[in-house]
């Protein structure tokens, strides 16, 4: 099933299938590693819900919810 | 010339311990020209072989959107360091490895310090480094930069590179059936013409411009208008298609490609995961409680009201040391000196403003020294990820707190430290937004004046008029931030998009440098400029000098008054030292001539320029309700805060009152029936958000790399903090509220 990142629950997982951004910002989430194929793992929300934090390939990124909305993940 | 070394890398990959490591204390930070990316070097020696050795922006990427990138581009591009040691996280490999994809599509020659070897081996991953090296055909060396593992292993690769002068042939990577053939059609026209050639290869610009590299397609107009507009419309047909077919980017294509690369080469033995990879680690458990829904805010204020504590109450015991040995310093010099002008320039102009700015340095070391801690632990990271829905909605960055906290968001810091710690923000407009409103916190030297104004006019209710201060102050920067975003400092929000790097044990080594060369810069750039203010205000207030009329009344009063007394009592008060009990009529004496003393102070600052200038000012603060003698104070105010309470001491003839204990200045206003309540609270407002003090304002100066910024602080906020004074003061007078 492919959803919008920011409706993933926590501790759920799944692999990313799309990123449609472009810019600053496509940039930023492509540079982190964030890029179709790669699996991620919602690890947990910041106090106020707002970023959301994941597992990358071993790593801990952050990004905001509206950043979440432009990548789509396939989820288990 | 010693050849260069430059090192390069991911944020948290261990750069900058690496650099410690091998340089030392020979290094010294200074800024890249005409940014405020800070630029580190120093010197590695060995066997009495010297290399230069500079340490670049950690970055993620070579495109050229932030700052950091393209520093550092342009310092690989134009500086041609001999060879680059890229420093990769072994433990975080293949998100590392795309920075040094690119280093090698450029054809730049490097080789690869495989650092935390040892966390990654915690982490049951390994690497085989020979195998690594062999399919990307550039040495790797294993390291561990914080106990200097392979740190000569290292150093001998490199200096191989450097004695053979090895090229390398630039990284051709297939980015796609799309990709390709309009990559080489446009590498061929672009070798053909010979455009930009000099400077970069001919693949590589080709890249850059499918890449929508603005900087290379910039410089690429400039040079050939023409050509440059042909090679955008290849771009934009190939864009089209992959839009179309493929509903994605030519930039997105080209980083699909290069993890892609870089996975078929890991794939080949070069990584094994002995657990699975998104594993929880301790760093992790630590995070499940310091970012915990409930107690993660807690113990963030519990950090916070902590750095505070240390940074404030520990640096008091070296302020006052420093204080006293100026105010030493200063008496020797007074009774050294001849009287006159001589003297009061080095005593009230020179030591004063000089030992007012040195008097902040120990505050600066134990705010950076503290903060270093927050960072350098990756603690600062998850302040940044608690806070930024807040912040945000301001237009500022999660990042931003704790310059607000250190410039008194708990009533009693300093703008000094709170704007030279937004350096920790990496995001350009959130960074000036928030160096721009910090000045408005409560900082110590603004408590006097509050304090005065207070058990003047509201003695009843001092926590709660405090309190509403301290979130006066909150609300009004916060405002001012959103105001700015969405007009000075307009643009959209830079991308949250970061790392949460795990937690790590601070080296000493790490801290110590940290903080002393903070500390140095502020000494070094602040201690010049500040030198000529100082004496410029001490100027302002000190000429042009009472004419010799006016002087020698004073003198004819202070003789009558000594005149009237036996001259017994006379010579009783002038062999008296300070602390000798006095007779009844020798003391009534001494305060007669006190008050021919103070009231010739006040007539001398009158007629001073700035007094002047305090005068001439009526005609517009009269609407805030404010004459001369606040003025004064108030341009005094732009010295030191706390200076407002001093200057208008001596504007009502009080002579020198100490800041904290202005008991008579109290009074006196309490008496005077020009004040009241409302104008009280109309100076408070003031005073909260006029211009920041002079130190501040280079500070701002110095941080936001323009004079520009420095000024629009001084003129922006003396104009919103008049008006607001005004409001209350017009609002207050026409509905007559505690206007007596």
């Amino acid at each position: 099933m492919r959803i919008n990142m920011r409706k993933m629950l926590d501790n759920q997982s799944g692999t990313i299938a799309s990123v449609k951004v472009g810019g600053e910002l496509g940039r930023r989430i492509r540079d982190m590693g964030l890029v179709p194929g790669t699996e991620v793992k919602v690890w947990g929300r910041a106090p106020l819900y707002d970023p959301v934090a994941l597992r990358v390939m071993g790593a801990t990124l952050t990004l905001r919810n509206n950043e979440a909305d432009y990548i789509e993940v396939e989820v288990d | 010339m010693a050849p260069t070394v430059a090192l390069a890398g991911n944020p948290n990959a261990g750069k900058t311990t690496l650099f410690n490591e091998l340089t030392g204390s020979r290094q010294h930070v200074g800024n890249y020209p005409g940014v405020t990316v800070e630029k580190k070097e120093g010197t590695y020696v060995r066997d009495g072989f010297r290399l230069h050795i500079v340490d670049l922006p950690g970055t993620y990427s070579l495109t050229a959107y932030s700052l950091e990138e393209v520093v550092a581009r342009d310092f690989l591009v134009n500086q041609k360091p001999e060879v680059v040691i890229n420093i990769v996280d072994a433990s975080n490999l293949e998100r590392n490895l795309y920075l040094a994809v690119q280093f090698l599509e450029m054809g730049i020659p490097i080789c690869i310090a495989l650092n935390m070897i040892d966390v990654a081996k915690k982490r049951g991953i390994k690497v085989n480094d020979a195998k690594l090296s062999a399919l990307l055909g550039v040495p790797v060396i294993p390291t561990i930069a914080r106990s200097g593992q392979g740190k000569k292993e290292l150093m001998d690769s490199a200096f191989e590179i450097i004695n053979h002068n090895k090229q390398l042939n630039p990284l051709k990577i297939s980015y796609g059936a799309d990709i390709d053939p309009v990559l080489a059609e446009m590498e061929k026209e672009i070798a053909d013409n010979h455009f930009l050639t000099d400077t970069y290869k001919a693949r590589w610009i080709a890249l850059k411009y499918i890449e929508n590299d603005e900087q290379i397609r910039s410089l690429g107009r400039q040079t050939d208008a023409d050509l440059s507009g042909r090679l955008e419309e290849q771009v934009r047909k190939v864009s089209r298609h992959l839009q179309n077919t493929l509903d994605t980017y030519p930039e997105a294509v080209i980083a699909d490609q290069r993890y892609g690369y870089i996975n078929s080469i890991l794939k080949q033995g070069v990584i094994y995961h002995k657990y699975d990879r998104n594993r929880l680690y301790s760093s992790d458990r630590i995070d499940k409680v310091l970012t915990n829904r409930f107690l993660g805010p807690l113990i963030m204020l519990a950090v916070i009201a902590g750095l505070y504590h240390f940074t404030f109450t520990y640096s008091k015991l070296p302020v006052e040391w420093l204080e006293s040995f100026f105010g030493w310093l200063g008496s020797t010099l007074t009774a050294v000196l001849p009287e006159g002008l001589l003297q009061s320039l080095i005593v009230s102009g020179i030591i004063d403003g000089v030992g007012g700015v040195l008097g902040f340095v120990p505050l600066i070391m134990f705010m950076f020294f503290g903060i270093a801690i927050l960072e350098d632990s990756g603690y600062l990271a998850r302040v940044a990820f608690m806070l930024d829905r807040i912040f945000r909605i301001f237009g500022l960055h999660g990042s931003s707190v704790m310059a607000f906290i250190v410039s008194g968001g708990i009533a009693g810091g300093c703008a000094v430290p709170g704007v030279m710690a937004t350096r920790t923000l990496k995001s350009p407009r959130e960074r000036l937004a928030t160096l721009l409103t910090v000045p408005f916190m409560n900082c110590g030297a603004k408590l006097p004046v509050f304090a005065l104004l207070i058990a003047t006019f509201f003695a009843r209710y001092e926590a709660l008029i405090m309190f509403l201060i301290t979130l006066g102050a909150w609300a009004g920067a916060l405002l001012v931030a959103k105001l700015l975003r969405v007009t000075v400092i307009r643009g959209s929000a830079t991308p949250f998009v970061m790392e949460l790097p795990p937690y790590r044990m601070p080296t000493f080594k790490g801290l110590a440098i940290h903080t002393w060369e903070r500390t140095w810069q502020y000494i070094k750039k602040a201690g010049t400029v500040i030198l000529g203010l100082s004496i410029v205000l001490w100027a302002m207030m000190t000429f042009p000098g009472l004419p010799e009329s006016t002087l020698a009344e004073f003198e004819k009063q202070r003789q009558l008054e000594i005149s009237r007394v036996p001259p017994a009592i006379a010579s009783e008060l002038k062999s008296a030292g300070d602390k000798t009990e006095l007779s009844v009529p020798a003391y009534h004496l001494k305060q007669s001539l006190r008050r021919i003393n103070a009231a010739e102070a006040e007539a001398g600052l009158r007629y001073s320029i700035a007094g002047r200038i305090g005068g001439a000012l009526e005609t517009v603060s009269q609407w805030a309700g404010f004459d001369w003698r606040t003025n004064i104070a108030l341009v005094g105010g732009f010295a030191a805060k706390e200076v407002v309470v001093s200057t208008l001491g001596t504007a009502y003839s009080l002579g020198e009152v100490d800041p904290e204990q202005a008991g008579s200045l109290s009074a006196t206003l309490a008496r005077d029936p020009g004040w009241s309540p409302l104008l009280a609270i109309g100076l408070i407002v003031f005073t909260m958000f006029y211009s920041p003090c002079f130190v501040s304002v280079i500070c701002i100066t110095r941080e936001s790399g323009s004079w520009k910024w420095g000024a629009f602080a001084m003129a922006f906020n003396t104009l919103l903090a008049f008006i607001l004074a005004v409001i209350i003061f017009q609002v207050g007078s026409a509905l007559e509220i505690m206007v007596n």
